[in-house]
C-alpha cells in the first residue's frame, strides 16, 4: 500500500488524472458505503441467525422471563399512556372530519383499523426501540468496552446463546403483547374523546369497533408486530455487541454514537418494513 | 526437560499495519508459574489472549501439549481450552451482579451442578479469599483489591489447570500489589495450576516465578529463571529492567537486587587486605501461618516493617540491605565486626516488637486464628568476609548459621 501512494496518501492513477480523481470519488465514497451497508446487513442476518438457534438451548428460561419483564412489563406504563394520548387525538380528529360528512358513525371503525393495522404496531415498536432498545444498546456496548464479553468467552459461555437470544426471544413475545395493550388503550382513548367530550354515539362507536375489525386485521398487527420485535432487538443488540468495531470512536463515546445510532435505525427500518408488510398484506 | 505445555512457533500478529508480535517462540510448563515482562504497550496482552483464543495469530502456530490448537477438532480444542482461566486486567467483573453471582456464573452457565453443589463450591472459594463479607455487594462497593479477589475467585472456582493473570496488581499500592501476587504463589501452590502472569511489576514478580519470558520488540528474548535473567547480557534488560526496577524495592524501601550488588562491590572493592565486613541474613519465619491468621496484606506489611526497620538500624551505621526471597533479608555490614552486630541485632529486635509491630495491625482484615495472637518468628545468621573472597559464599554462610533471634507476639488486645 505504502509502495503506490505518494506523500499526500495518493494513489499514482490518482496523482496523474487529478480531475477524474475529483469526478469520481463522490462516486467511490457511496459505493465504500454501499458495501459497507450490504456487509453489515449480511453480518447482522448471521448475529440473528446465531441468536435465533440459541434459544432453545437449557438454562435460556429464567433469562428469556428477566427480559420479558424489562423490555414487556417495564415498558407497559409508557405504551398505555402512548396509546391512549394516540387514540384520544384519533378520536377527535377523526370526529371532527366525518361530522363535516355527515359519517360521524364510523368514527369507530377508522379509530379501531388504524390503530389495530398501522398505528399500534408501528408506535409501539418506536416507544420500545427508545425506551428498552437503547438501554440495551448501551448495557451490551459496555459489557463490551469493559472485556465483560471478552470475560464471557473465556468461561466458554456463548456470549450470543447468553446475552442477545434472551433478548429477542424477550422482544418477540413482548412486542405483540404490548401492541395488544396499546391498540385496547387507544380505543379507550377514542372512546373518551369522540364520546365522552364530543358527543358522538357510544353504542353507535362500541358497535363500529366491534363489526369492523376481522381476524385479519388482528393478525395483520401481530405479524408487523413480531417483525417490528426482530429489527429492533437485532439492531439494538448488534450496535451494542459490536461497538468496539466502530472506526468513528471509542470507549463511551462509541457506545453513545452506537445508541443513537441503534434508535434511529431502528426507527427508519421499522417505517420501511411498515410500508412493505402493508403493502404486502393488504 | 518434560515437553512444553503451550508452545509458540513464529507466531506474528498484526492490527493493520501495525505488528504486534513478530514470530514471537515460547515455551511455558506445566505446573510454574510464568511471568511475561516487558514495557506497557509492548503486546503482553496480546501474547496472553493469543494463549485462551480470544485472538487468532496471523502467522505461525500454538501449540497445546505439541499439539497444534488450528489441527484440533472442534470438541478437542474446546476440551483444551475448557482447562484455560482467565483473570483480567481491569477484572471484568459483571458490575449488575453481586460479588456471590460474578463467582457462581461459570458453575451456573457452564455445568449441571445443582444449586446447592454451587453454593458450596461459591462460598468455599470466598472464604479462602477473604470475600464472605462482600458476598451481597456489587463490584462498584468493593475496593480495588477486593475487586481484584473477586475476580481471582472467578477465575479458580471451575478449578482450572491454567490461570492466565493480565497485569493482576496494577493499580495497587506496593503493599497490596505484593499481597495479591503472594496470593497467586500461594494458591497456585495449593491447586497446583500453571499460573501464566503478564505484568512490568520488576522486581516484585520475580520472588513468584519460576520462569521469566522478555518480550521486546515484537519479539521474546529471553526465557529462564529470574536468576539467569541477571546475568542477561542485552540492550532489554538496560531499556526495560533498569527503568522498571528502579534503585529501590517499592514494598520494603530497601535496595534493589542489582543496586545491592553494584554497592557491595564498590564498598568492598575499597577495603584493605585483612580488613573484614560482616553480613546478616534475616528470614520471617511462617509466612503461611501469619497470611492464614491476618491475610496477604498485613503478611505483606509485616516483610514491609521489617524492611524498614532492618535499615533504619544497619543503615545508620553504613550498612545496605536487600530482600533475596520473599520473606528473606540480606544486609551488609561494610564497618561492623561481630560483636557490633550482635548488639545491634538486639536493638532492632526490640525495636520492632516496641514499634514495628504495630502497624501490621493496620494492614490485618482477619482477626487471629487464636485468642492468644500471632506469633512472629525471625531468625538471623551472621558470618564474616574477606573483601577478596566471594560475596555469595559469605551469605551462604550467614544463612547457614541462622538461629531464632526473636519470636514476638502480636496480641490482639495490643
Amino acid at each position: 500500500m505504502a509502495l503506490n501512494t505518494d506523500s499526500q496518501g495518493l494513489s499514482k492513477g490518482e496523482a496523474r488524472w487529478p480531475l477524474v480523481t475529483l469526478l469520481t470519488r463522490p462516486f467511490a465514497a457511496i459505493g465504500r458505503a454501499a458495501i459497507r451497508w450490504i456487509s453489515n446487513l449480511g453480518a447482522s442476518a448471521v448475529f440473528l441467525f446465531l441468536a435465533i438457534l440459541n434459544i432453545v438451548r437449557p438454562k435460556q428460561g429464567p433469562k428469556i422471563i428477566q427480559q420479558i419483564y424489562f423490555i414487556g412489563a417495564k415498558s407497559s406504563m409508557i405504551i398505555m399512556l402512548v396509546g391512549l394520548s394516540t387514540g384520544m387525538v384519533m378520536g377527535l380528529q377523526f370526529y371532527r372530519a366525518l361530522v363535516k360528512v355527515g359519517a360521524e358513525g364510523a368514527m369507530g371503525t377508522l379509530v379501531a383499523l388504524s390503530l389495530v393495522r398501522e398505528m399500534g404496531p408501528m408506535l409501539t415498536a418506536i416507544m420500545i426501540a427508545a425506551r428498552a432498545g437503547s438501554a440495551i444498546t448501551a448495557e451490551i456496548g459496555i459489557q463490551r468496552i469493559s472485556e465483560q464479553i471478552d470475560a464471557l468467552e473465556t468461561m466458554r459461555i456463548d456470549p450470543l446463546r447468553y446475552l442477545i437470544s434472551p433478548r429477542i426471544a424477550a422482544s418477540i413475545i413482548s412486542f405483540p403483547l404490548l401492541t395488544a395493550l396499546f391498540d385496547l388503550i387507544g380505543m379507550i382513548g377514542g372512546y373518551i374523546s369522540g364520546v365522552l367530550l364530543l358527543g358522538a354515539n357510544s353504542g353507535t362507536y362500541l358497535h363500529r369497533v366491534q363489526v369492523s375489525m376481522e381476524m385479519e386485521d388482528v393478525t395483520e398487527g401481530f405479524i408487523k408486530a413480531i417483525v417490528f420485535a426482530v429489527i429492533v432487538s437485532t439492531v439494538c443488540c448488534y450496535q451494542g455487541y459490536f461497538v468496539h468495531m466502530r472506526t468513528d470512536s471509542h470507549g463511551a463515546k462509541a457506545v453513545g454514537l452506537s445508541t443513537t445510532s441503534a434508535v434511529v435505525l431502528s426507527c427508519v427500518l421499522i417505517m420501511v418494513a411498515d410500508y412493505v408488510l402493508t403493502s404486502l398484506l393488504i | 526437560m518434560e515437553p512444553p505445555l503451550i508452545e509458540f512457533k513464529d507466531v506474528t500478529k498484526r492490527f493493520g499495519l501495525r505488528t504486534v508480535l513478530e514470530r514471537v517462540n515460547l515455551q511455558i510448563y506445566e505446573g510454574q508459574v510464568t511471568t511475561i515482562i516487558g514495557l506497557s504497550g509492548s503486546g503482553k496482552s496480546v501474547l496472553l489472549k493469543h494463549i485462551i483464543g480470544l485472538l487468532k495469530p496471523d502467522e505461525g502456530t500454538i501449540l497445546f501439549k505439541g499439539k497444534p490448537l488450528t489441527t484440533m477438532k472442534k470438541n478437542e480444542k474446546a476440551a483444551s481450552l475448557a482447562q484455560f482461566s482467565y483473570m483480567f486486567q481491569d477484572n471484568a467483573l459483571f458490575d449488575s451482579m453481586t460479588v456471590y453471582e460474578n463467582i457462581a456464573l461459570p458453575l451456573r452457565e457452564t455445568t449441571n451442578l445443582k444449586k446447592a453443589e454451587i453454593d458450596l463450591r461459591v462460598t468455599a472459594r470466598m472464604e479462602q479469599l477473604e470475600l464472605s463479607d462482600a458476598a451481597n455487594k456489587y463490584p462498584s462497593e468493593l475496593s480495588g483489591g477486593m475487586q481484584k479477589r473477586a475476580a481471582l475467585a472467578r477465575a479458580l472456582v471451575t478449578d482450572p489447570k491454567i490461570v492466565l493473570f493480565d497485569e493482576p496488581t496494577s493499580g495497587q499500592d506496593p503493599v497490596r500489589k505484593n499481597a495479591i501476587l503472594s496470593m497467586i504463589a500461594k494458591y497456585q501452590r495449593k491447586f497446583g495450576f500453571t499460573a501464566i502472569l503478564v505484568s512490568h511489576e520488576i522486581p516484585d514478580v520475580y520472588f513468584i516465578s519460576n520462569r521469566i519470558l522478555a518480550l521486546y520488540d515484537q519479539a521474546i528474548v529471553f526465557q529462564g529463571t529470574p536468576e539467569e535473567l541477571e546475568n542477561f547480557d542485552h540492550p532489554f534488560k538496560d531499556e526495560v529492567i533498569l527503568s522498571l526496577e528502579g534503585l529501590r524495592e517499592e514494598l520494603t524501601g530497601l535496595y534493589s537486587k542489582r543496586q545491592f550488588k553494584v554497592l557491595h562491590h564498590v564498598q568492598l572493592k575499597q577495603k584493605t587486605l585483612g580488613e573484614t565486613y560482616s553480613v546478616v541474613v534475616f528470614t520471617l519465619e511462617e509466612m503461611d501461618a501469619i497470611i492464614t491468621s491476618l491475610g496477604h496484606e498485613a503478611a505483606q506489611e509485616a516483610l514491609r516493617s521489617m524492611g524498614v526497620y532492618i535499615d533504619k538500624h544497619f543503615g545508620a551505621i553504613g550498612g545496605f540491605s536487600t530482600r533475596r526471597h520473599t520473606n528473606e533479608f540480606v544486609t551488609v555490614l561494610p564497618y561492623s565486626d561481630l560483636t557490633e552486630v550482635e548488639s545491634m541485632l538486639k536493638d532492632f529486635i526490640d525495636d520492632f516488637q516496641e514499634q514495628g509491630i504495630r502497624g501490621i495491625w493496620a494492614g490485618g482484615r482477619k482477626q487471629p486464628a487464636s485468642e492468644g495472637g500471632v506469633e512472629f518468628v525471625i531468625l538471623a545468621g551472621i558470618a564474616q568476609g574477606q573483601p577478596v573472597g566471594n560475596i555469595d559464599s559469605v551469605i551462604n554462610s550467614a544463612k547457614h548459621q541462622q538461629k531464632e533471634i526473636a519470636r514476638l507476639r502480636c496480641d490482639v488486645r495490643r
